[in-house]
């Protein structure tokens, strides 16, 4: 079994480092157009409202598995001609996106509403408010669920392998192909992205703790 | 531009597509079910047990809910039969595996309901001498279960949508179903779409039933 697990490693680490990169792609790409998107829908105007509303409630309501084959097969069809690489960030990012959002909303509504007003009565202008008043205090808000949702990126990741990227849970399927000794190495797999996951939940309760000090 | 849609094919499918649904939330139903039963055990053996116990517990539920679950439906498919002496379809195989899954979030789920339940319900069933045994089932129990049920719904409506892993076993769901139209009529833009559809409209139909039963069962505050 040993003997098993050193062959295997080279090809899981090949494919560690693309599930970090898929991992890394969305996560990043997904806080920005999260931020913004979450903001809209919190200061927007209705119909930037409804618009994120609908994005939001849609994109949760698909299996992430429908969603990855739906962009890398619906994508071509309409013109856009993208990699199964690209089109799995793409697909798991669409989804990221929609989680960072409500954790937006989440975060903005917990603010008391009273903190709001009192910048206006000290005569703050709205994009003050929000830099000096709102986001320093809703950002403790939002960071522990958004960690802890990274967890669910990386998780997420292991659906690129259906699509034939390599992956580390893909690259645990190749070399099972080869050796037919599944067992070893699926738990072996379960232990690496327990490793990282673990990590990033205990950091995400940690900085939790940190923040149980705001109250309303 | 080439693509025109042309959902005939589709509609000539449809009985697969609508099989696969039902087939979806029986997956569901029963894996929730065995989950649930797990998720009770655990949690109410968790808030009375030992340190040692404790750290089992504790280490089943980090250990599922850090790991994906297309790699424990493999594992558990591929990789279990391997080491145990057992025989099993990919269905049995997919439903222990989502009932395993969602063991693992729903004794979390049900612990913190456990510790909510307010104390003095609790001193309550102690002072008109109910056995602990009783005030388990006759307080604690009932008073969770109003309090875990928003969260209930939620799960089961998660694991409707994660039921569309069983397709990479070949268990013909409602994912699994779409390949198979997909393969044979090559629809794909077309197949995806009534797919999504349906998983859309079902997962919010669910969602609309549960939180109007939840209405019924509120604690009035």
């Amino acid at each position: 079994m040993i003997e098993q697990i050193l062959y295997a490693i080279p090809f899981l680490l090949e494919g560690f480092y693309i599930t970090l990169l898929v991992s890394t792609l969305t996560v990043v790409i997904s806080l920005a157009a999260g931020l913004l998107l979450g903001i809209g829908l919190v200061y927007g105007p209705a119909p930037a409202r409804l618009f994120v509303r609908i994005f939001s409630d849609t994109i949760r309501g698909i299996p992430i598995l429908v969603l990855i084959f739906f962009v890398y097969y619906g994508l071509p069809a309409a013109g856009l001609d993208l990699s199964s690489f690209w089109a799995a960030v793409a697909a798991l990012t669409l989804f990221k996106t929609a989680q960072v959002i409500e954790y937006v909303r989440g975060a903005i509504g917990s603010i008391p509403k009273g903190q709001g007003e009192a910048g206006m009565a000290i005569g703050l202008t709205f994009p003050q408010r929000l830099r000096y008043v709102i986001f320093p205090q809703a950002v403790r808000r939002f960071l522990p669920p958004w960690i802890n949702g990274v967890t669910d990126a990386v998780k997420g990741s292991a659906l690129v392998s259906l699509l034939g990227v390599t992956d580390l849970m893909h690259a645990i399927n190749q070399v099972i192909g080869r050796t037919y000794e599944a067992m070893p190495l699926y738990v072996l797999g379960a232990v690496i992205y327990f490793a990282v996951n673990f990590a990033l939940s205990a950091l995400s309760r940690h900085l939790e703790s940190r923040f149980a000090f705001i109250r309303d | 531009m080439g693509y025109e849609l042309n959902f005939n094919l589709i509609w000539r499918n449809f009985d697969k597509l609508f099989q696969g649904l039902i087939l979806s939330l029986e997956l569901a139903v029963v894996a929730i079910g065995i989950g649930i039963l797990i998720g009770l055990v655990l949690a109410v053996w968790y808030v009375s047990a030992g340190r040692v116990v404790r750290a089992i517990i504790a280490a089943y539920v980090e250990f599922i809910r850090n790991v994906p679950l297309l790699l424990l439906v493999y594992l558990v498919f591929y990789g279990v039969p391997q080491v145990v002496d057992l025989r099993y379809g990919a269905t049995t195989s997919f439903v222990a595996t989502l009932a395993i899954y969602s063991g693992a979030y729903l004794v979390e789920v049900f612990r913190a309901g456990l510790e909510a339940v307010p104390r003095g319900q609790i001193d309550a069933g102690r002072a008109i001498g109910l056995t602990p045994w009783q005030r388990l089932i006759h307080v604690r129990l009932p008073a969770m279960a109003r309090i875990t049920l928003p969260a209930l719904s939620n799960t089961f409506i998660s694991l409707f949508k994660d039921t569309s892993i069983a397709s990479v076993i070949a268990v013909p769901e409602l994912t699994y179903a779409a390949q198979w139209i997909n393969f044979n009529t090559f629809r794909i833009v077309e197949v995806y779409l009534v797919v999504t559809a349906m998983y859309l409209v079902t997962g919010y139909a669910l969602l609309f039933l549960l939180r109007l039963a939840e209405r019924r069962f509120r604690v009035d505050r």
